[in-house]
């Protein structure tokens, strides 16, 4: 028969041999390789002490951004919903009152915007589907919980802290492999 | 040994009522410390780390475990035997402790002038009370298994009652072997008669070898652990076991294995004797009482080398079907064993003429 | 009274306890165990009289192998009150009468017999020991001693024939 694989390894059913049928030098190999790791290097890591570096590509949590003024950049646009193949957006807009300005930068701002971590797969197709460079994918990953509803982030978890008003929050946020503000 | 029953001499009976304190804890605290390194060996063998949260490197960690049995709820299934079923673990924990009282731990101290030697009785006797109380062992496991009133239980109870009936006679002939040699069932002579001289083992290799397999079966270790196969009968024995009653069952298992670990270094490996080292000579430059705790510090490193290839055994070779556990133990080790009996038995004779 | 007497009391009430034990318990797993039990009391008078060798192969050989076994049959045929078949009541009488015949001749062999006027070697004696035991054995009871060994031979080999049958 022909093999599929180049890999492939005829069974060898001969009789054994008398040392295999002794059946110790077989262990005493076996022993050995077992020893060998005993001193190998263990590649587990430590993880509270030690984290693993993300990769540069790594599609964490959400973050709803703002601007260099602090202003939420987020318009209710809802093209991120509508991007999201897994329909774990979901928002609702309002409108910006006189007075708001320092708050939010367009007119029409999310009052409500809710992203279900427990449906969400972290494609990032609402950070590419979105105009206004609102939303981006960080370097973290949804902790544990206890309830489902602790998975359904709300606008106070996604929120990027203000870079005025706290700066060092802001940079922490903002990671190390962020790109340059993109109306700057 | 018998003049405690005539005449009470209460500095024999303090002398001795403390060795057994002293051995037991000793004992037990090694046992704790066995489940610690299984873990620890375990992991390192397959490339992990094992527990190094509680205490520096884990250390703390026999406590955290024995806590945790400790706390945890008492169950007795519905057993019309709850006598038996409380029987059980405890005859495996006295079964387990008792061997400790034969063996010679180190030589003779001095304290306050009084001679005191590191054995807690030294009879006539002494290996085969070693093996009698390893065949009352078995009685643990049935009773347990059998008093679970579960069929997994008794299978398991089954399996060990034979798998352990099976391997002390070719344990015993390769004794018998061994004592062709050494002429006497003591076990101070066993050991006297190996102080600074070549050790049993260079005189009794196979005999050794089939010692130590069969020892790995009495233990009920991997790869002879059928009674507690977890992937076929659910941990056996004490799958209705909870609390500290499995911790009993567990805990003989580690005694059992650290007593086997000494029994095989005292029989084959000299005991107590400081490999490499004239013991008489060093005894003279630093006292007596130095050398025995020279010699105990020795006896316990040729025990934790033991104890180191049990476990690496352990992690390195799968379980044995059954009959291949049967086939071993009656068509290869009794034949294997008679014959080194013989051997031994021919060269005996014809050196002595 | 010194302590081996109490020793000696202590065991021989043991063994008769658990002895009568053997025969009354209902459960068959109950008796195996008063079994062992006497099987260590009578291992304990051995030693008492400072047979060791005797003593501690009593208790491998029947506590630790043979009763064993016998445990693993009666766990087995799991043996019940319920499903013990009612004995007939003349079957019980036979019982009795040859029980108690047995007793007589076993009171008749001991009052002729002359223990009286002998006293066991406690402590001292050195008839049990592995040395003695061994040089009486292979010197002046060589012949039986093999003849009694060809017997179990001629056991092991019957047993492994009854159990090739089926094959």
């Amino acid at each position: 028969m022909q093999s599929l694989t180049s890999r492939a390894k005829q069974v060898d059913r001969s009789p054994m041999t008398v040392v295999e049928r002794l059946y110790l030098w077989n262990i005493f190999k076996g022993m050995w390789i077992t020893l060998k790791h005993f001193f190998r290097k263990k590649p587990t890591i430590h993880y509270p002490e030690e984290k693993r570096p993300f990769s540069p590509v790594f599609r964490g949590l959400h973050i709803l951004n703002r601007d260099e003024e602090g202003r939420e950049r987020c318009t209710a646009c809802g093209l991120c919903a509508v991007a999201c193949p897994a329909e774990a957006i979901t928002m609702e807009a309002a409108e910006r009152v006189s007075g708001e300005e320092n708050k939010y930068r367009e007119e029409k701002y999310a009052a409500r915007y809710e992203i279900n971590m427990l449906r969400c797969i972290f494609c990032g197709l609402c950070e590419e589907a979105c105009p206004k460079d609102a939303i981006y994918l960080s370097e973290t990953f949804a902790p544990a919980n206890y309830q489902r509803k602790g998975f359904i982030y709300g606008k106070d978890d996604l929120l990027i802290p203000h870079p005025k008003e706290n700066p060092e929050e802001y940079q922490k946020a903002v990671g190390s492999r962020a790109k340059a503000p993109a109306n700057a | 040994m018998h003049s405690s029953l005539l005449v009470v001499d209460w500095f024999f009976l303090l002398e001795k009522l403390i060795m057994i304190i002293a051995i037991v804890s000793v004992s037990l605290v090694i046992a704790m410390y066995e489940t610690y390194f299984e873990r620890k060996i375990a992991a390192y063998l397959q490339d992990r780390r094992g527990p190094n949260r509680a205490g520096p490197f884990g250390l703390l960690q026999p406590l955290a475990d024995g806590l945790k049995l400790f706390m945890k709820e008492e169950i007795i299934p519905n057993t019309p035997n709850k006598f038996l079923f409380i029987l059980g673990p405890c005859l495996a924990m006295l079964t387990a402790m008792m061997t400790s009282a034969v063996i010679p731990w180190g030589g003779t101290i001095d304290v306050f002038g009084r001679p005191v030697s590191l054995q807690i009785a030294d009879i006539n006797i002494g290996i085969l009370f070693i093996f009698g109380v390893v065949s009352m062992g078995v009685y643990g496991i049935m009773i347990g298994g059998w008093a679970s009133n579960n069929k997994f239980s008794l299978l398991a109870a089954l399996r060990g009652a034979s798998q352990v009936i099976s391997y002390e006679l070719p344990m015993g002939l390769s004794l018998i072997a061994l004592l062709f040699i050494t002429g006497s069932l003591k076990m101070s002579a066993i050991v006297g008669g190996q102080l600074d001289q070549l050790y049993n083992i260079t005189y009794q290799p196979l005999g050794f070898l089939i010692f130590f397999i069969c020892a790995l079966a009495e233990c009920n270790r991997t790869p002879f652990d059928l009674p507690e196969a977890e992937n076929e009968l659910n941990f056996g024995y004490h799958q209705e076991y909870s609390s500290m009653k499995l911790g009993f069952y567990l805990f003989a298992e580690y005694i059992n294995m650290f007593i086997s670990s000494v029994v095989m270094a005292t029989l084959f490996f000299g005991g107590y004797d400081i490999p490499f080292v004239n013991d008489a000579a060093l005894g003279q430059s630093i006292g007596a009482n130095w050398l025995a705790v020279l010699e105990a510090i020795s006896l316990i490193g040729k025990v934790a080398i033991f104890i180191f290839t049990f476990m690496w055994i352990r992690w390195t070779i799968p379980r044995f079907r059954y009959d291949q556990l049967m086939n071993l133990g009656w068509k290869g080790l009794i034949p294997l064993s008679l014959i080194n009996m013989l051997i031994t038995a021919a060269v005996v004779l014809w050196l002595k003429k | 009274m010194s302590a081996t007497q109490i020793l000696f009391w202590f065991l021989s009430a043991l063994a008769i306890v658990s002895a009568l034990s053997v025969v009354i318990s209902k459960n068959p797993v109950y008796s195996v165990l008063s079994l062992i039990i006497t099987f260590f009391a009578v291992s304990g008078h051995y030693i008492l009289l400072n047979a060791q060798f005797i003593g501690i192969v009593n208790l491998i050989v029947y506590a630790g192998a043979i009763m064993v076994l016998f445990l693993f049959v009666i766990m087995l045929m799991n043996l019940n009150q319920d499903n013990e078949p009612q004995k007939n009541k003349w079957l019980k009488m036979a019982g009795v009468v040859s029980g108690g015949c047995l007793m007589l001749v076993f009171v008749a062999a001991f009052k002729t017999s002359e223990v009286n006027g002998k006293i066991a070697q406690t402590i001292d004696g050195n008839i049990g020991l592995t040395e003695t035991l061994g040089k009486a054995l292979f010197n002046e009871y060589v012949v039986p001693f093999e003849i009694s060994s060809i017997l179990f031979l001629s056991a092991m080999v019957g047993a492994v024939v009854i159990g090739k049958k089926g094959d």
